[in-house]
């Protein structure tokens, strides 16, 4: 495996406070290891892309932060508290620090989508149902939902779903957002509509976002720094000006859209066994 | 060597998911109490409509179907005792066993087919659509959100519906008697009533809920276990259905043996 880039420094991230920090990543669906030491930090109001290809392990890297996997080793520290060592009530109470806006969109198909946005409003707060409603209506307003508080979610298009979810994700009005694929299969002016939104939101509220995504034009428009994930190792790290310019050549393979090469060769069976980076194909 | 191992591992691994739905029941029932001690407004109302769709919804078919068997139970009955001259006491047979068996069991199938069936379809699409992990990124503890409604609903219906499922079956059996053993209505109930022992209405109830802890626990365990895909869903509901069916059967056989051991 060629060395990591790592065109963004360590020091770049001790100069500004970090939001969330990975340390020497390391997670495993049982025997098989999808991550293999990841380490980078995403600094308070920084939208970080991680970018990858299909297995590369960005959507496990994603649960990792979460909480919804286990790290096998390494630390994840967000907010400044490792994850692993949590209690129950520390768990509930960063949770509330942080929205999620899955891919599916994952609306609960038995709320309409005003239900969805109260629903943490419900839980976690004690404020009255009047209140919750006005709450509901300002976070469906900031999405572009305005009015579509009874809709149930199977009624609304694939693009409003993803625009239901960013604002249930808001509702606790949260430090870092996680997107995992907020564009995946929307029609591109749909998903210039999403990308716009997450600009709109870092602009507005400052919020550290933390975008899993293969959609290059996406990933490019958003990020302030992107992370280039391939099976489960970083390739490159950095700026998208600086990812621009990498020599990489998994970089350049992945950026300039270059199709794997076919298995024709024994060599090339074995470089894919052992995950090394295989010969773009001339 | 390998058929003992396969009875021995299989022995291991139905020990361990009854042991799961111990947990699950247990985690369920804490949360639920504890629900209601803290009062939190949500889980209220989706106990109310969990239980409005457990028990309302299954009225009309579990009427239908229990007035049905005490029919057929008192032509069963009545084929017998005729032969003896007795066909007064089909009273009394279709009063003992739709309030010890079949009032319980009969419910309790038709809520398997209905809810247990419904949990895991519920919980199984939750799962592929990510609402699960949504839930539990949002600090909902899916348990204590789905599964505690669902487990207390399940746990007040179960015994209301048993006693509606005895009740249809009497007028079922009824009917037989005013048209072929010269009952009237009322004469009918009076003679069930003489004949029930206020054991075998209690003993049918503390069957229904531990027929209800076990469809819950089961249809929710198999709608948590779901895997990835839409096929997934259609397993565990299946799943649950068939080892709920079981596990119902088992409990009855270990609960009826209780009885007749503690009453002997």
């Amino acid at each position: 495996m060629p060395d990591e880039l790592n065109l963004t420094t360590d020091e770049r991230g001790s100069a500004q406070a970090a939001a969330l920090s990975i340390r020497n990543l390391h997670v495993a669906y049982g025997q098989r290891e999808i991550l293999h030491g990841v380490s980078f930090d995403v600094l308070v109001g920084e939208t970080v892309v991680i970018l990858g290809g299909s297995g590369s392990g960005k959507s496990t890297l994603l649960r990792t932060l979460v909480g919804l996997e286990s790290p096998t080793s390494g630390e994840v520290i967000v907010r400044g508290k490792n994850l692993a060592q949590l209690s129950e009530n520390e768990w509930e109470e960063l949770r509330q620090h942080i929205g999620i806006s899955f891919q599916s969109g994952a609306l609960f198909g038995s709320m309409s989508v005003g239900e969805n946005v109260a629903l943490p409003l419900l839980e976690h707060t004690e404020l009255d149902p009047a209140t919750i409603e006005i709450m509901v209506r300002l976070k469906l307003n900031e999405v572009g939902l305005n009015g579509y508080e009874n809709y149930m979610p199977a009624q609304l298009s694939g693009g409003m779903k993803k625009r239901a979810a960013v604002a249930r994700a808001m509702a606790m009005d949260p430090e870092i957002l996680f997107f995992d694929e907020p564009s995946a299969g929307l029609d591109p002016i749909i998903a210039a509509g999403i990308d716009e939104l997450l600009l709109k939101l870092k602009e507005a509220f400052g919020i550290t976002m933390i975008v899993v995504t293969h959609e290059l034009a996406s990933a490019f428009l958003i990020a302030d720094r992107m992370v280039l994930l391939d099976k489960g190792h970083i390739v490159a790290m950095g700026t998208t000006a600086e990812l621009q310019a990498s020599t990489h050549p998994r970089v350049r393979q992945f950026l300039d859209r270059v199709a794997e090469p076919e298995i024709s060769q024994e060599i090339d069976y074995l470089q894919m066994l052992t995950g090394e980076v295989p010969r773009p194909r001339q | 060597m390998a058929f003992t191992e396969n009875i021995g591992s299989a022995t291991l691994d139905g020990l361990a998911y009854v042991g799961g739905l111990a947990r699950l029941g247990a985690t369920a029932g804490h949360a639920a109490i504890k629900d209601v001690l803290e009062r939190r407004r949500l889980a209220w109302g989706r106990a109310v409509h969990q239980a409005m769709a457990v028990g309302i919804g299954s009225l009309p078919i579990l009427s239908l179907i229990t007035f049905f068997i005490g029919t057929i139970l008192a032509l069963q009955a009545a084929y017998e005792l005729r032969k003896f001259g007795a066909l007064q006491f089909v009273a009394d047979a279709v009063a003992i066993s739709v309030s010890r068996e079949l009032g319980p069991l009969i419910t309790a199938i038709l809520v398997i087919g209905r809810s247990g069936s419904s949990f895991a379809a519920e919980l199984g699409t939750m799962k592929v659509n990510e609402e699960i992990d949504a839930l539990e990124t949002m600090a909902f503890d899916p348990v204590r959100f789905l599964v505690a409604p669902k487990l207390v609903s399940m746990l007040l219906m179960m015994p209301c519906l048993t006693i509606w499922a005895d009740f249809m079956g009497f007028t079922g059996g009824a009917v037989f008697g005013m048209a072929q053993a010269g009952f009237t209505l009322k004469t009918y109930f009076v003679a069930t009533m003489n004949a029930l022992a206020l054991r075998d209405i209690v003993t049918g109830l503390i069957k229904s809920l531990m027929f209800g802890l076990v469809i819950t626990t089961v249809g929710c365990q198999e709608g948590l276990r779901t895997g990835l895909g839409a096929e997934e869903v259609g397993r565990s509901t299946t799943a649950a259905v068939v080892k709920s069916i079981f596990l119902v059967i088992m409990v009855d056989l270990v609960f009826t043996a209780m009885f007749y051991i503690g009453v002997g």
